[in-house]
């Protein structure tokens, strides 16, 4: 029996979203010879979207495009997705472990009463099954699952897989009307964008992360200048969070959020063993304390025993050198 | 207000995971409730204090959860209830189909949860109860405010802050700085002991097993791979700063 993947692609910020290629890559990997490929991708004013998506998918692409899509509200999308699942039942639905993937997938599987494996870091092909790995315990350990039937949601984590490779030609775009019900129970009022120009903590590839040793707010300006020099983003320890430095949605860890990025810069962070869950997947970890005894060196790369304050600054100037 | 909040019992985060024999094992393990859900109980107990009702807190789980629903009452919450986890797989899809078949007997007003348990970390079990309900939900929040049978709530969507309006009953999931948990009392502990507590099967929620058959399998385990101590850089800031971006680019070859 051949199945249909369905993936829903994401908008963020005017672009496709890197982990949406990720997701189709996803698909190509965990399908049988014979199995179709679809995407969705929702939003307002996305024609242009549509047809970079058109060029990664070998089938059908569904574009949805209205403006009281433009921003994500889980009963409008989910209407959305319920009518592209009239025009193709999804045997496999696949999203990024993204705000929306979270939100918007378990209510995918519960509508559809599918088996969900979140959160995803790599696919295995198993006998024409795919075995799926995912971390629990926030990356202390990772475990290797598969579906018992169908039908199936699956979400991948931001920069675990390669993306899929751009195919020729493009897939057919098919537009899908929406008409907004009028009787959504919740509403959006108003989007605060904090991170508005920053790159996502989950998807960025250089990560410079602050701890209790940045001291203040203020503190972190420095570790935001290197950030920005390397087209990376800020993160922070529970310690430099629960002292008010800086907002909870920065933190990293095993409360907080799990990273993996190819650099993660850790300044004035001790290493506790929460932290460590959050980020030790990381490539290569560098570490800057004045601690020399700091756990944080036990797992990095490259370790600088020293002044923050004094050591980032310097980092900046080096690496400004050589990007620039 | 019939205020709820779904309850799981995880590790403590400071706790090392060692596998033996396949599994996890839970020997000496010291279990909290799980932060995300802490911050649940937390706010129920808030909301129930500025607008009347009670709070009842619910679990599927082992007779060793019962020990975090006392917690959770000897915090301030009414009622406990557990419901038998030993007869329903640890498959999101089955807790949610248990979950949803208790909430299905009760008259509800608003029901909590954990933005994700810092365990298995689907973060599934409360948007899929939502759905099994027709309730609206809203994930991720940092504030709830409760007027006129509607909620007004921010939500931490990537570090981006959204405000809605949720029309009540309604399912909200807890995030870091929704507020600061309390810790139990000793009057708290000792009232605790005199709340009603409930014990529930599957048959008392008109739920066969093969209602809650498992979805998805685990086939095995794996620790990630150990990772070494590197070097220490030498000499003064400036050089050991030249160096790093030095080791970036050819040893590493990432810049």
């Amino acid at each position: 029996m051949s199945k249909t993947f369905v993936v829903v692609a994401e908008v963020r910020g005017g672009s496709l979203r890197q982990v949406s290629l990720e997701a189709l890559q996803a698909a190509s990997i965990a399908k049988n010879e014979g199995d179709a490929v679809a995407a969705v991708l929702i939003g307002s004013q996305i024609t242009t979207l549509a047809a970079d998506l058109a060029g990664y998918v070998d089938g059908r692409v569904y574009a949805v495009d209205h403006p009281e899509l433009e921003i994500y509200n889980a009963e409008a999308y989910f209407d959305v997705v319920q009518n592209v699942f009239e025009q193709v039942t999804p045997d496999v639905v696949i999203l990024g472990h993204t705000a929306l993937g979270r939100d918007l997938a378990p209510k995918i599987a519960a509508h559809l009463g599918a088996g969900q494996i979140s959160d995803v870091t790599a696919i295995e092909q198993n006998g024409g099954e795919a075995v799926y790995t995912r971390p629990i315990y926030a990356g202390k350990a990772f475990e290797q699952k598969s579906f018992t039937g169908g039908p199936q949601v699956v979400t991948i984590r931001p920069n675990n897989l390669s993306p899929a490779p751009s195919v020729s030609p493009p897939g057919e775009i098919i537009e899908i009307d929406y008409a907004p019900s009028g009787s959504l129970r919740s509403i959006v009022k108003d989007i605060v964008r904090k991170t508005s120009g920053k790159v996502d903590l989950t998807e960025a590839k250089i990560i410079v992360s602050g701890g209790r040793g940045v001291k203040s707010a203020e503190g972190f300006k420095p570790l935001e200048e290197l950030a920005d020099v390397l087209h990376g983003a800020v993160g922070a320890s529970r310690a430099a969070c629960d002292a008010g430095y800086c907002d909870y949605s920065m933190q990293i860890g095993q409360t907080g959020k799990v990273v993996t990025p190819e650099i993660y810069i850790a300044c004035g962070i001790s290493g506790a063993i929460q932290h460590l869950a959050g980020m030790s997947q990381s490539r290569v970890i560098i570490a800057i304390n004045k601690d020399p005894e700091a756990p944080i060196f036990k797992v990095a790369d490259y370790g600088i025993v020293g002044d923050l304050f004094e050591v980032v600054p310097l980092l900046t100037r080096e690496f400004r050198k050589v990007l620039v | 207000m019939n205020i709820y909040v779904m309850l799981k019992q995880t590790f403590d985060t400071e706790e090392r995971i060692v596998i033996s024999n396949g599994q996890i094992s839970d020997d000496g393990v010291k279990y909290v409730i799980n932060p995300y859900d802490e911050y649940a109980v937390e706010e129920a107990l808030l909301q129930r204090d500025a607008h009347g009702g009670t709070v009842t807190v619910v679990s599927v789980g082992p007779e060793r959860t019962a020990e975090a629903l006392r917690t959770a009452l000897a915090m301030g919450a009414d009622e406990a209830v557990l419901i038998d986890g030993d007869s329903i797989p640890g498959d999101e899809f089955s807790i949610a189909t248990a979950l949803a078949a208790y909430f299905g007997q009760q008259s509800v007003d608003l029901i909590l949860g954990g933005n994700f348990s810092v365990d298995s970390g689907g973060g599934q079990v409360a948007v899929r109860v939502a759905h099994l309900l027709g309730l609206p939900h809203a994930s991720s929040i940092t504030k709830l405010d409760i007027a006129g049978g509607k909620a007004s709530v921010q939500r931490d969507a990537e570090g981006d802050t959204e405000s809605l309006e949720v029309a009540l009953p309604a399912i909200f999931t807890a995030q870091q700085g929704l507020n600061e948990p309390r810790y139990p009392s000793l009057p708290g502990i000792m009232k605790a002991k005199k709340k009603p507590f409930q014990r529930l099967g599957l048959g008392d929620l008109g739920l066969t097993e093969a209602n809650v058959a498992a979805k998805t399998n685990r086939l095995s385990l794996s620790l990630p791979p150990e990772r070494k101590a590197g070097q220490i850089l030498k000499g003064d800031p400036a050089q050991q700063a030249a160096d790093l971006v030095q080791l970036l680019r050819t040893e590493a070859k990432l810049i």
